[in-house]
């Protein structure tokens, strides 16, 4: 584990012992369970955007997507009648598509990533409204999908703690994600790409190819926790579905050690960020803090903790910088 | 003529470890065109910019009108009437002609509001355009002009400051011939009002047009200055060079081998009109000598596949190969050290280790994941081997020396077997002893059996190292030289195309 890893789990382990000390319903079963769901919804996306941050991109569409997407699922299964298999199927290769087709503007076309996602971020929002009439898409009486409720929106009994199968869904996926990251040979490209596009380059990678690759890998990941989130509510209202969740995305990934330059962050600091800002959300409603203040509570401590960050590796720099001669 | 009204007397400049400027004078008078030549890194630009104020000299005296002082800030340079036209022009493409011109100072009307008085900035512009014959309007937007427009904009912005003396470094460097015939004829324009210039060049050609004197420098110091009189093309070659080269060079452990490279008629975007046709062979080392901006970047970046070939073919041991990528020409066991080693060359915020696998991590796989057990272990191998001076390969790249950061990059090819190996700049910003051993390990490559292509700009290491010596001049091949033809005086007229 890296250092800054070590020092995120520190901080929530502080922040989770002050809520649990001033209100010790933080830590009822029920609570903790519903965090974790927050946690297992919230971590997926995460990890989709941090893979287009380390490559030095910004995807900004993350909570379009999830509107879009988890409006067509829903549509899928219950007014069209597609087997739920197919419909997820649909649905994720649809998500690879967006990916594909934003990555191939920012490499091909030369835009640049805010601009292509900002976009998307626009256009997916409306075709959202405009495929559901602006009205909320759901589960109808007498519409029932056992399996498929219980595998993504269930939770399994282990040892008395009712664990949420979203959370589930985030371990596998960070565990694959950690491996194709910091163990495989288009990790290295992407962290490469990341750093220095142009040594990549010299260094005969395809750097056009890695680029495109992490838009997809995020359209894909960003398509299945859109499934998740909409079996997870059951109902969507497509005007507000998602919204800001690009930037609760981001807001995991610059926790976790990326940096918006590239080149530059973890999986472990990336879940262990959304699992921070799920604290804090959990925070605001438990000590009774207006939930106007939500995002002003979030804010801050961001901004605390990445100062903090900045002032420690700085010192660390100079210390460096004097022990060697 | 009337006396000088700037006189630079005793100059030194020292960095850490270089003298730049060794005791340089220089005088100035009203009316003057002086030539400054020497060789790449003769000192020529660190003098100009003491005269710019940009650097501070270490000791001497530069005298303004009569005034003593030890150096000049940017605003007394632009008080005693001394403009810069630099290389890379430093213009605003968003802005127009007159808005550029003006910058900073523009008229304003409309009180505290302080509006752009356009109209006004405009009929400033007349005088200008008409005394520099300039076939543009003062409105026109700074993108649609050509650089030699450009450089126009930038001698006006001198005059309009009232300039007593227009420095341009390498004014006609990437001009065509009629615009520098252009700019010959403002130069003089502006002799003829009393305005004086200094040029860098390396066209002696140009020299001969328009200079009064010319001076030369080499290595930091002033070696001779030619009036009008004693200008000649041999004059200046005798002047500029003239330093006892130190022999480094060892000779190749076996005659070289059969052509491994072969480029033929390559074409390159840069110079669309020339191509270059060469070969280098098994166990040699082909110096490509020529001046900043011959082309013989461009013609490595197009052999290695980061540009493409505009026409030509390159040939593998006889086998035409199409290198369309950098990975292409990786496959085929060509590689590339760049110029730029920092933007081009290494992840500074990457490891040892991690740079040194990055092309070649599919040969460190097992079970589908890099092991890094053995890319440590063979980053350790190389450090060793290239005595890359760190304590361990976990280190950050960035926070090495020059010279071990190069030798990062050679050992990121060192790995892969080469077959051809170019080098642009190889000891570029190094200090001597890592370039010695740079120099070794080129020897050793060589021998080894790969073929070695080495673009240097460094006269000392083209003549040292090299076992053959190609010389480039705007975009062509002018000549090759044997060893026993190796001199300064030979590369040099190559280079300067003056045969």
């Amino acid at each position: 584990m890296h250092k800054k890893d070590l020092s995120l789990l520190v901080l929530i382990l502080v922040v989770g012992t002050v809520v649990a000390l001033i209100n010790p319903r933080f830590l009822l079963v029920g609570n903790l369970s519903n965090t974790l769901n927050q946690v297992g919804l919230f971590g997926i996306f995460s990890i989709a955007e941090a893979f287009v941050i380390i490559i030095g991109g910004i995807e900004l569409s993350v909570g379009s997507v999830i509107a879009l997407l988890g409006v067509l699922f829903i549509d899928l299964i219950v007014n069209h009648d597609v087997n739920w298999v197919l419909a997820f199927a649909i649905i994720i290769a649809a998500g690879l598509v967006i990916g594909l087709v934003h990555g191939t503007l920012v490499t091909r076309m030369k835009i640049q990533p805010f601009v292509v996602t900002l976009c998307g971020l626009l256009i997916y929002r409306g075709a959202a409204r405009y495929y559901t009439e602006d009205s909320t898409a759901g589960f109808g009486f007498g519409a029932s999908f056992p399996t498929l409720e219980w595998l993504t929106a269930g939770r399994t009994n282990v040892l008395g703690f009712p664990l949420p199968h979203s959370v589930v869904a985030l371990v596998v996926v960070a565990a694959i994600a950690w491996v194709v990251l910091h163990r495989s040979v288009f990790g290295r490209y992407l962290y490469a790409v990341g750093k220095n596009e142009e040594a990549a380059r010299y260094s005969g990678i395809r750097a056009n190819r890695v680029m495109i690759s992490a838009y997809i890998i995020c359209g894909g990941l960003t398509a299945f926790s859109a499934i998740l989130i909409a079996m997870y509510t059951r109902s969507i209202s497509p005007a507000v579905h998602g919204s800001f969740y690009e930037l609760y995305a981001i807001a995991a990934a610059v926790l976790g050690g990326c940096s918006l330059r590239g080149g530059e962050g973890s999986i472990v600091g990336v879940v262990l960020g959304t699992v921070l800002l799920q604290v804090l959300q959990n925070l605001v409603n438990l000590l009774g803090i207006p939930s106007s203040l939500n995002f002003a509570v979030m804010g801050t401590v961001i901004l605390i903790g990445v100062l903090a960050d900045q002032y420690i590796s700085q010192r660390g720099r100079h210390g460096a910088a004097k022990g060697r001669v | 003529m009337p006396g000088p009204f700037l006189e630079l007397s005793d100059i030194r400049k020292e960095y850490p470890g270089v003298v730049a400027l060794d005791h340089v004078g220089l005088s100035v008078s009203p009316g003057e065109v002086i030539a400054l030549i020497g060789e790449n890194g003769a000192g020529k630009s660190t003098l100009m910019r003491v005269l710019g104020g940009v650097v501070e000299p270490s000791g001497g005296v530069i005298k303004v009108d009569g005034t003593e002082r030890t150096s000049l800030t940017v605003a007394d340079a632009i008080k005693a009437g001394i403009a810069f036209v630099h290389q890379e022009l430093n213009l605003f493409d968003n802005l127009d002609v007159a808005g550029n011109v003006y910058i900073g100072r523009e008229p304003v009307y409309g009180g505290p509001l302080k509006l752009i008085d356009r109209k006004q900035m405009y009929a400033w512009m007349r005088p200008l355009l008409e005394r520099l014959g300039a076939d543009f309007e003062p409105d026109a937007s700074l993108a649609e002009l050509s650089l030699a427009q450009r450089q126009l904009v930038e001698i006006m912005k001198a005059l309009s400051l009232d300039a007593r003396l227009v420095i341009m470094d390498e004014p006609t460097s990437s001009l065509t011939l009629t615009e520098t015939d252009r700019l010959m004829r403002v130069i003089a324009g502006l002799k003829a009002e009393g305005v004086s210039i200094i040029f860098i060049t390396h066209r002696l050609n140009e020299v001969m047009q328009c200079a009064d004197r010319a001076v030369v420098l080499r290595d930091g110091r002033m070696v001779g200055a030619l009036s009008r009189a004693e200008l000649s093309p041999g004059a200046m070659i005798k002047l500029m060079i003239g330093r006892d080269l130190k022999s480094l060079y060892v000779p190749p452990a076996a005659p070289p081998g059969d052509g491994v490279l072969d480029i033929v008629e390559a074409v390159t975007d840069t110079y669309p009109d020339r191509a270059v046709s060469l070969t280098v062979r098994r166990g040699e080392i082909l110096g490509l000598a020529g001046l900043v901006g011959s082309g013989r970047t461009e013609l490595a970046r197009a052999i290695f596949g980061v540009d493409s070939l505009r026409g030509g073919a390159i040939k593998l041991n006889g086998v035409p190969i199409q290198v369309a990528t950098p990975r292409a020409a990786i496959e085929h066991g060509i590689y590339l050290v760049p110029e730029d080693r920092k933007s081009s060359g290494l992840l500074l915020d990457g490891s040892i280790a991690e740079n040194i696998s990055l092309p070649d991590l599919a040969s460190y796989l097992r079970f589908f994941l890099v092991d890094r057990a053995r890319e440590t272990k063979n980053a350790h191998h190389q450090r060793e081997r290239l005595k890359i001076r760190t304590p361990d390969v976990t280190t950050t790249v960035g926070s090495l020396s020059g010279g071990n950061q190069q030798k990062v990059v050679l050992a990121k090819w060192l790995s892969m077997r080469p077959k051809v190996l170019i080098f642009d700049e190889p000891t570029r910003g190094i200090d001597v002893g890592a370039k010695q051993e740079i120099y070794d390990m080129l020897r050793g490559l060589a021998d080894a059996g790969v073929a070695i292509l080495m673009i240097s700009s460094d006269m000392e290491e083209v003549i040292g190292v090299s076992d053959r010596i190609a010389v480039m001049h705007e975009g062509a091949i002018s000549g090759f030289l044997d060893r026993s033809q190796f001199s300064e005086h030979n590369v040099l007229e190559l280079a300067v195309g003056h045969t």
